[in-house]
């Protein structure tokens, strides 16, 4: 099924400066996996080093954060759109730790 | 790389940094990307978008800016035909140097601006780029327009 996930600015240097591109899948997860597997340069961007996405990328399917669906198993249809979007954060010193 | 920004934006900053002391203050810096339109490495900030830190529990040493504030800063960006390029927080009581912390939760291709704030104070004023890698921060010379 055709599912269209738009791109953030901050990444689209690694996407040959697409806005979005087209894959065919049958969740969230599976869209953002054939994502990374045209453009292997996002996956640092996006996903933590033991496999789960960044605490500040959130995900939309269509206006929903996924979040309050089924996370990265949340079912998409043809025509769908998932798309990335940024939370921003920052501080000072290292000695609390961020909660997610 | 080199990130010019003009009178009135560093004011803004500044005037938001003072205001908010001793807490950390965060808002997006709207302009233009000369690379991004092809035409050399400079980029441009010519508007603000001063934000509210949404951490109640510990706004002294952390700012968060939520994806509908970031939505919200794309589109005031593209209202006025300009690009969201970057953001700006302060340091209150520390060096205008990107943390750890900072960088863990960085994206790329952002100006990340930083100013110092010393005892209600604006002082140095900084700004970073993530590297590709994720490794580390590159400092972008700040031009005053
Ligand atoms: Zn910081």
């Amino acid at each position: 099924m055709a599912v269209k996930v738009m791109i953030p600015t901050p990444l689209r240097a690694y996407a040959e400066k697409r806005d979005h591109v087209e894959v065919a899948a049958k969740t969230v997860g599976e869209a953002l996996n054939s994502l990374i597997a045209r453009h292997g340069e996002l996956r640092r961007h996006l996903y933590q080093e033991d496999g789960r996405l960044r605490s500040f990328v959130n995900v939309y399917l269509n206006d929903e954060d996924i979040r309050y669906l089924q996370k990265e198993a949340t079912p998409v249809k043809d025509g769908d759109t998932v798309s990335l979007v940024p939370s921003i954060a920052g501080g000072i010193s290292t000695r609390l730790r961020w909660e997610s | 790389m080199r990130l010019r920004l003009t009178a009135q934006v560093r004011d803004a900053i500044r005037a938001h940094g003072a205001r908010g002391y001793p807490h950390e203050v965060c808002g997006a810096l709207l302009g233009r990307d000369a690379e991004s339109e092809g035409v050399g490495a400079l980029r441009e900030v010519t508007a603000v978008v001063p934000l509210e830190n949404r951490r109640d529990d510990s706004p002294r040493n952390r700012f968060s800016v939520t994806p509908e504030d970031v939505l919200r800063a794309e589109r005031a960006a593209r209202d006025q035909r300009l690009e969201l390029v970057g953001w700006y927080h302060t340091h209150p009581d520390h060096p205008a140097r990107p943390s750890e912390f900072d960088r863990e939760h960085a994206w790329p291709w952002y100006s990340y601006v930083i100013l110092g704030v010393a005892a209600s104070e604006p002082g140095e004023m900084t700004s970073w780029r993530l590297a590709d890698d994720r490794s580390g921060y590159a400092a972008e010379s700040i031009e005053e327009a």
